[in-house]
């Protein structure tokens, strides 16, 4: 295999890493959603913790975009 | 971005990372140092200007019933108070304006760099891991200032099996050296997929011609989002900044 054809594969590879991140978003919001439904007055109080959890699993996934865009452009 | 990309902007040969090319603007040399006033030091400056003339301006009139501007800097205020306040407690008073600044800072850099054609100063990592350094620099001084040797106590977590201690010792020891690299990492990688992001798919719109409305709309949706992680990055990185300092100065 050529390498530059390898080097394309591998960052493409390394993007499946936000996959997790995916997941990872997708619980948070889930989980705060069925959490605000059953008491809906705990909800607003727990919004800066919906976002800093969404944040720091958002990091997670990007860790994986910067490797696939090393493996391109370094 | 591959082939794809670089045939969409072949048209225009710009290619979606261009945007975090620094250039010198007055090429300097001190003592065969390169200290060129670059286009990342305007920015920079720009930035401090921008938050200095936004905290003084609003507090100018200090009325008793805030306006709109006068609000805008005491919400900020209270935002970051609120963080030092639950996360630190009432030993962290002393930190606050260090960590206030570090907010202002990383909000006004990563909202300016929203604005089309500027430049973003947290999309180089070398920006943001000093600031990361200097803040885990700072805590570790901190702790070992306050509670000398025992402050290594902060690797043994309490209560756990004696014969469990190594193991753990060494992923509290990893987990905290490598600190400063993840901190200055999450804000580095937000910036820089977040703009190329928008680039990439901003590309499209030309490229595509009459469908180009679709990657249009997107754009503006995704500018949206990157306004909520440009607030939210400099958010979380105040929360942890206290998380750390709460951690070496009350241990655990």
């Amino acid at each position: 295999m050529e390498a530059e054809a390898a080097k394309y594969i591998g960052a493409g590879l390394a993007t499946m890493g936000l996959a997790g991140a995916g997941i990872g978003i997708g619980m948070i919001f889930a989980n705060f959603l069925s959490a605000g439904i059953r008491n809906p007055g705990g909800a607003p109080k727990m919004t800066a913790n919906l976002f800093l959890g969404f944040a720091l699993t958002e990091a997670t996934g990007l860790f994986a975009l910067v490797i696939a865009l090393l493996i391109l452009f370094s | 971005m591959g082939l794809f990309i670089s045939q969409a902007h072949a048209a225009e040969g710009h290619s979606p990372l261009e945007q975090f090319q620094i250039n010198r603007l007055i090429p300097m040399e001190v003592g065969g140092v390169d200290v060129s006033f670059t286009n990342s030091a305007l920015w920079m400056v720009l930035v401090i200007a921008g938050a200095t003339l936004f905290l003084t301006l609003g507090m100018q009139r200090r009325a008793m019933v805030p306006g709109r501007l006068q609000s805008m800097a005491e919400m900020t205020y209270e935002l970051v108070a609120g963080v030092v306040r639950d996360n630190v407690g009432s030993a962290g008073r002393p930190y606050f304006p260090f960590i206030f600044t570090i907010f202002i800072f990383v909000l006004f850099s990563n909202l300016f760099g929203l604005i089309p054609y500027s430049f973003t100063v947290t999309s180089h990592i070398i920006v943001t891991f000093a600031l990361a350094a200097m803040v885990w620099i700072g805590v570790t001084v901190i702790g070992i200032a306050k509670h000398g040797l025992h402050f290594f106590s902060l690797f043994l977590p309490k209560g756990i099996p004696i014969a469990l201690a190594p193991l753990l010792v060494v992923i509290e020891l990893i987990s905290y050296l490598v600190r400063p690299v993840t901190l200055s990492m999450r804000l580095f990688a937000n910036m820089m997929a977040g703009h190329t992001l928008i680039k990439v798919i901003a590309g499209f719109v030309v490229a595509l011609g009459l469908f180009g409305v679709v990657p249009l709309v997107v754009t503006s949706a995704i500018y949206g989002l990157e306004l909520l992680v440009a607030v939210l990055q400099a958010y979380v990185f105040a929360i942890l900044t206290s998380l750390y300092l709460n951690d070496a100065l009350n241990l655990h």
